[in-house]
């Protein structure tokens, strides 16, 4: 309605700009031209709003609402989905394996931060210096990001075998184990054979986006700096780091939202076992929905895992407009 | 006066088409003919035999029933894993083929929804069947699915291996447990088999548990205990490798092939791959039972045929015929013979077996094998699942068997 009603004195407008007829009143055209100019500003976000609403906004609400319903196979084909109020977050809240997903989610997540942030650090600045090879090597090292995380997980549950596995026998004729350690098959171990896993694949983005934090530091910084005394060690402590702290904090954060939704990585290599020692937020919401078909409760519990997403989404933003602040 | 409005135009445009984008591709999966009654010419099929020789096997039984109805096939096979997904999909799009095949613990689930057409509506004949195989496709007392071949877990074991140590292949678990101890032997263990944390680590864990009276409804029970029992101590005495946690099936077959495992307990779809190598000389008994007198009851695994409710009688009619000429006497003989399975129905088993050997013990199984939605329906997975946390507890030692299946069932 109110288009049309915006179209019709614009009509009028430029059925009076025939050529030869001259002057239409010179402001009602500047506010036709503000019009049109504010038509286009809205033709631009079009997409970016279409694209947000239907591929982000569609199932964050569909999800939500499903976490509210008793959704069963059943509601794929009656599309009747009762209301059940809290009762699904009430039955993955308090169920015993709850508990144990969330701690898992946590060790999982701090370990492999930990790991790939000290190792792709590390690297990044051994990268620095200038080698043959340099290139070469750092382009090599991308591989682990590159590979299908299916692929990468069942090259690493083959590895990891108690039996067979390449890692057993390479330690096996160093003479470090004498028996075979069933990296994947003991409730101690195989958290951290998939932590350790989980770091190898994510060493590659932390190197990329350090390395690239460090490109930009000022070699300046580093001449005055020795001048007055600060190498190796000092200056990494009083250059490089405050330097690199905005990249950091991008990277960590990233990180943990990255980290907190694996499920790929872990299903291949352990399945959430053994046990339940690998079962975490993400692969316990999985199993709900898709093995045995409780969808409202793998919903919620999939919602459990966005909110603790949605906090460090809130915290990088607040550190990336930070770093523009500085 | 069109060209005064470059940007209205544009904006109508583009409203247009995002509007009308979705409409389209949902009509692009809309059933195509939901009126027309009397002229099927074409029948839409889905199946999970996607890869071969499977996949053709299939394919030519069904081009051959296809011919008979007098109808084409389009037929479409996806990936195992993502069949319920895109059934799923499909029913709440309405986009269903005309017959569709399931995973038989699949059945009832899917059944329940109303997604299905019972079999008699067609006059489907579901005479002969073994009752294992009709109670895997009935849900409320209809039957909506018909398997034409089944199969089932038996154990395998290598002749070789078993000949030089003088062992005789076990029939009993104190058996089962003295021959395994004996076949282990530095890089060889004695049984494998797998204990993961899926569907397919409790389907191996039923024999036992069935065979000694154990019950998928309560398995807070002793005879589940037992079963167990035997299962954590084949694991903690070393018989059997503690990767059994994390082995698939087909890892089991790897590590029976590599002559690293005496026995296993697999299914007839391996011999492909077994026969494969002719050096390894392998013979397959029954899963031993617990006490002599006990009978071995083994699970039925297999792939039932469906007619979904497309809401096309004249379409449903001919998938039924379709559906109904698969579990046909010449199409079951065939197929089962082709994929190392069981034909269904009980009258075919004598003949299949003198001539199929190598798949006896296994037709001689299916007789009486139980169905795992027989008793709990659509309530299965869930129960599934506690079967096998509980197993993963146990042969892990977090807890005793007992108490692993108390914690489980309490869940």
């Amino acid at each position: 309605m109110s288009l049309a009603a915006d179209l019709s004195p614009s009509k009028a407008q430029t059925t009076q700009q025939k050529p030869g007829v001259d002057q239409a009143p010179l402001v009602p055209r500047r506010r036709n031209r503000h019009r049109k100019e504010r038509l286009f500003q809205w033709l631009f976000l079009v997409p970016a709003v279409v694209y947000m609403a239907l591929f982000f906004g569609y199932p964050v609400v569909k999800n939500v609402i499903m976490s509210f319903q008793d959704y069963t196979t059943a509601t794929f084909f009656t599309g009747e989905a009762p209301w059940v109020g809290v009762q699904n977050y009430v039955t993955v809240l308090s169920s015993s394996l709850f508990s144990t997903s969330l701690l898992n989610t946590a060790l999982f997540t701090i370990g492999s931060i930990l790991g790939q942030f000290v190792i792709g650090l590390a690297l990044a600045i051994f990268f620095q210096r200038k080698f043959p090879l340099n290139g070469i090597l750092r382009s090599l090292l991308l591989l682990p990001w590159l590979l299908p995380l299916i692929v990468s997980s069942a090259v690493w549950r083959w590895i990891l075998d108690k039996d067979s596995g390449a890692l057993n026998r390479f330690l096996g004729d160093l003479n470090i184990i004498e028996t075979g350690v069933p990296w994947l098959t003991s409730t101690s171990l195989a958290l951290i054979a998939v932590v350790g896993v989980n770091i190898w694949i994510g060493i590659p983005f932390n190197l990329t986006i350090l390395y690239g934090g460090l490109q930009e530091i000022p070699d300046e910084l580093y001449e005055a700096g020795s001048l007055d005394g600060a190498t190796g060690w000092k200056a990494f402590r009083y250059i490089t780091w405050p330097m690199l702290k905005p990249v950091v904090s991008v990277v960590l954060v990233l990180g943990v939202v990255y980290t907190l939704k694996v499920l790929d990585i872990i299903l291949g290599l352990t399945n959430g076992g053994p046990a339940n020692s690998t079962q975490t937020i993400a692969t316990q919401s999985y199993a709900l929905s898709f093995q045995e078909f409780k969808f409202g409760e793998g919903a919620a519990l999939g919602n459990v895992l966005v909110i603790i997403s949605l906090v460090f989404a809130v915290l990088y933003l607040r550190a990336s407009r930070r770093a523009v602040d500085e | 006066m069109k060209s005064a409005f470059p940007g209205n135009r544009a904006l109508a445009t583009a409203v247009t088409a995002l509007v009308g984008l979705p409409i389209l591709l949902a009509g692009c999966g809309a059933p195509s003919g939901s009126a027309g009654s009397e002229n099927v010419s074409e029948i839409s099929v889905m199946d999970y035999y996607n890869n071969e020789p499977d996949k053709s096997f299939i394919g030519d039984a069904l081009n051959s029933c296809a011919a008979e109805a007098g109808v084409t096939l389009k037929r479409e096979t996806v990936p195992g894993k993502s069949l319920i997904s895109k059934v799923l999909q499909q029913s709440s799009s309405k986009t269903l083929p005309d017959v569709l095949m399931l995973d038989n613990p699949d059945l009832q689930q899917i059944a329940a929804t109303g997604a299905l057409a019972p079999l008699s509506d067609f006059k489907v004949s579901t005479e002969d069947f073994a009752p294992g195989v009709l109670s895997a496709g009935t849900y409320k007392d209809k039957v909506y699915g018909l398997a034409p071949t089944v199969n089932t877990i038996a154990l395998f074991y290598n002749k070789d291996i078993l000949a030089k140590a003088g062992v005789t292949p076990p029939t009993t678990w104190d058996e089962l447990e003295a021959a395994a101890a004996k076949l282990t032997d530095g890089d060889q263990y004695g049984l494998a088999f797998n204990a993961n944390p899926t569907y397919e680590g409790t389907w191996q864990f039923l024999p036992v548990m069935w065979s000694n009276g154990g019950d998928e409804k309560n398995i807070n029970t002793p005879e589940t205990a037992e079963a167990l029992q035997l299962w954590t101590d084949l694991v903690k005495d070393g018989s059997v490798s503690s990767s059994a946690l994390n082995w698939t099936q087909a890892d089991v077959n790897d590590q029976f092939l590599a002559g690293k495992a005496a026995m296993m307990v697999n299914g007839p779809w391996q011999i492909p791959a077994l026969s494969k190598q002719p050096s390894l000389q392998y013979g397959v008994v029954k899963i031993p039972v617990r006490e002599a007198s006990q009978t071995a009851v083994a699970p039925l695994g297999g792939e039932v045929w469906t007619v979904p409710q497309t809401g096309n009688k004249a379409r449903q009619a001919k998938a039924a015929e379709i559906v109904s000429c698969l579990n046909n006497d010449k199409n079951q003989m065939s197929m089962a013979k082709a994929r190392n399975t069981i034909p269904s129905k009980t009258s075919l088993a004598e003949t299949f077996a003198k001539e199929n050997p190598k798949l006896a013990t296994f037709t001689e199984l299916v007789k009486t094998a139980r169905a795992r939605t027989g008793q709990l329906g659509d309530g299965w997975p869930a129960q599934a699942t506690k079967i096998y946390t509980a197993i993963q507890a146990a042969l892990t030692g977090s807890a005793s068997p007992a108490d692993a299946l108390k914690q489980a069932q309490g869940q």
